[in-house]
């Protein structure tokens, strides 16, 4: 934080107890259950329709729960309107009012309070120098760019002082360049000003890059509430697994010591219900593209049949039967690893979590799920 | 025409003053000879009604050319008066419709959009209705309502009036401002307001009201228009004050003043005019802030 930082603004903790939300014909969440801590960055990951944004404008105050309530600092706020829940959201459409210079924008809170004028020009200078805007004060909306109008937006949040920040998938809009370079710059900002963030987000990239623990939503429950590291590394659910990421689902056979027997090799295995399959029960192994090994083999089991070029990458889609194929991604830049080659699997990882096999049939023993959002 | 698509009609020939932003380039054609001629003959028509009617307010009593009838107006304290008078109508009435409808615009496109087709049809119902079936209504109502609200609203031209041509200017005014809340986001313009601690009022007064002026100052525009010429309920309603249409009827049936009359409903559309390129030149002005997102 610059020394001159005026900003008030202490992290708080945010809790969600049994949360519903029904609508006329469908469930947008079903028992929430979230627990935040005080400064942490959390992002809600999920595909569309499954509650992250009905969880995220609750917590603003802008809808109410059929059941459960919403704590924020261990008081409860369920039924606290929007305007008196001191949080700053930043919205996913351009949000800032047309008719108001960039300051008046970042004062309107300001303005609400009665704060008095100097002290809203001075706030409204530091926050602009904050999100690296000083000297735009006079400006009108249309006059700024798309990255430049949501740094705007999340001036105009934090001049509130907010008990916790919302972000409504506020990169969507934007150039992929701009993206990327706001990620950073909204993570390293929520650091230095140590706020309580809820991120909501179906980019999984955005979440694994920015956020302290990941909360994966399927259908109005949350699937697992972890660190990034963990929810990618060890998936909770086969949810999980095949929404994050490109992931593999391998068929393999519980051994008596602990392990699974999986392409020829034995490897250390969780279960995903938390629960050990008997030795010998045939299960599905979730392996992600990269925990794979791709070896030139004449003999192998498999067929490169797709090549893709990454960049930093090589993607290779592998048959080992007909109709069943894995994803291999590796950074060999070999030419030789072509479409044609014979190639053998080699498991990378150090333990892989397996679970129930996703169909009764003993001949499919690979399957691949990759989201279109990977 | 039905009485919805004149409206549309009325709206669209405002809105359509409002500026727009810019859209992708397009190389200019020469517009089609039938749409010049077309241009030409209305123009034409519009230009001698114009032309005949100033050329005939200008000649005098005796028969010269002169300002006289023009005089005649500005030194009637009478004229003055109901002119006045029908300006305060025309403002009470405006300010009261634009109070009443914004909310209510807001608040169904916001919280009940299933009322959006009852409110069109509601707010059509003043057009269907004519007039002159209202002031029948009225005098049945002088004669059977209860003295009290019957000198309430009838003492008084403004009381009579002004109720009446509120509910006149329902359709003009809703659909001017609904067109307007349909051009901006405001799902995300009041969440973001109340989020920043702001009241529902403050909400529709600092974000909503500016961000839909034009369409609010177009819906005003119609209704000073409306309450500047409605000339059956101010007549048949026999008031105690003339509103200013209702004078210059009266000059045109003097014998010797006809070309009061028309210096009056020329003034009349002098004014109307004058209103319409404020409203134009309030709305360029936002217009240029309002015209989008740098990419």
């Amino acid at each position: 934080m610059s020394p001159d930082l005026t900003v008030a603004i202490r992290g708080v903790s945010v809790q969600f107890h049994g949360v519903e939300r029904h609508y006329r014909d469908s469930t947008a969440l079903a028992g929430l259950d979230l627990a935040i801590e005080p400064g942490e960055f959390v992002a809600l990951l999920g595909p569309s329709g499954c509650g992250k944004t009905t969880a995220l404008r609750l917590l603003g105050g802008f809808d109410r729960p059929d059941a459960g309530t919403i704590s924020v600092d261990g008081a409860d706020v369920t039924t606290v309107p929007a305007h008196r829940r001191d949080m700053g959201m930043v919205f996913q459409a351009y949000s800032l009012f047309p008719n108001l210079t960039v300051a008046d924008n970042v004062t309107f809170g300001l303005r609400i309070r009665r704060l008095a004028k100097a002290e809203r020009v001075r706030r409204a200078q530091e926050l602009l120098a904050l999100v690296g805007l000083e000297g735009h004060g006079g400006r009108y909306p249309f006059e700024l760019s798309g990255g430049q109008q949501q740094r705007v937006a999340i001036a105009r949040a934090l001049a509130i002082e907010p008990k916790v920040l919302l972000l409504d998938e506020p990169l969507s809009a934007l150039d992929a360049r701009v993206r990327t370079q706001l990620r950073g710059e909204i993570r390293s900002l929520q650091q230095r000003l140590g706020i309580t963030t809820l991120f909501v987000t179906h980019d999984q990239s955005e979440a694994l890059s920015m956020a302290d623990r990941i909360g994966v939503l399927n259908a109005g429950r949350i699937e697992q509430f972890d660190t990034p590291e963990n929810v990618y590394r060890h998936p909770a659910t086969p949810f999980v697994a095949e929404f994050v990421g490109a992931m593999n689902r391998i068929r393999g056979r519980v051994g008596d010591r602990g392990e699974v027997l999986l392409l020829g090799q034995r490897v250390p295995y969780q279960a995903a219900t938390g629960q050990h399959p008997a030795p010998g029960t045939l299960v599905d192994a979730m392996l992600r593209p990269e925990a794979l090994e791709a070896v030139l083999d004449v003999a192998g089991p498999g067929e490169i049949v797709e090549r893709t070029f990454l960049g930093s990458a090589l993607r290779l889609r592998v048959a080992l039967e007909p109709d069943t194929a894995v994803i291999v991604e590796t950074s060999s830049s070999s030419d030789r690893l072509g479409v044609g080659a014979r190639v053998g699997l080699r498991v990378l990882a150090d333990r892989v979590t397996v679970t129930a096999p996703s169909a009764p049939s003993a001949d499919s023993v690979a399957s691949v799920a990759i989201p279109s959002a990977a | 025409m039905s009485a919805v698509e004149g409206i549309e009609a009325q709206v669209a020939e405002v809105t359509a003053q409002l500026p727009r932003s810019r859209g992708p380039f397009r190389p200019r054609r020469r517009p089609a000879l039938w749409r010049v001629s077309i241009m030409v003959i209305v123009a034409g028509l519009y230009l001698i009604i114009l032309l005949s009617s100033i050329k005939f307010s200008l000649i005098s009593a005796s028969g010269k050319y002169d300002l006289s009838n023009y005089s005649a107006i500005f030194n009637s304290a009478d004229v003055r008066a109901s002119a006045l008078l029908s300006l305060e109508i025309a403002g009470i009435v405006a300010a009261a419709s634009v109070l009443l409808m914004l909310p209510t615009v807001v608040l169904v496109r916001l919280k009940l959009p299933r009322l959006t087709i009852w409110m069109e049809a509601l707010t059509i119902l003043p057009i269907v209705v004519p007039p002159i079936v209202i002031v029948a209504g009225l005098d049945q109502m002088r004669e059977t309502a209860p003295l009290w609200l019957v000198t309430l609203l009838f003492n008084h031209t403004i009381t009579a009036l002004a109720p009446f041509y509120l509910i006149f200017s329902l359709p003009l005014m809703y659909r001017s401002i609904d067109t307007g809340v349909r051009a901006i986001d405001l799902h995300t313009l009041v969440d973001a307001s109340r989020n920043l601690g702001a009241g529902w009022w403050t909400t529709i007064y600092r974000v909503i009201l500016p961000n839909v002026q034009t369409a609010v100052l177009g819906g005003m525009f119609l209704t000073i228009a409306l309450c500047l010429g409605e000339v059956v309920l101010a007549d048949l309603l026999n008031l105690p004050t003339n509103t200013f249409p209702v004078e210059m009827i009266q000059f045109a049936n003097q014998d010797n003043a006809p070309g009061v009359s028309v210096a009056m409903t020329l003034l009349s559309f002098l004014f109307t005019f004058l209103l319409l390129f404020v409203l134009t030149f309030l709305a360029r002005r936002r217009g240029h802030r309002t015209s989008g997102v740098i990419s």
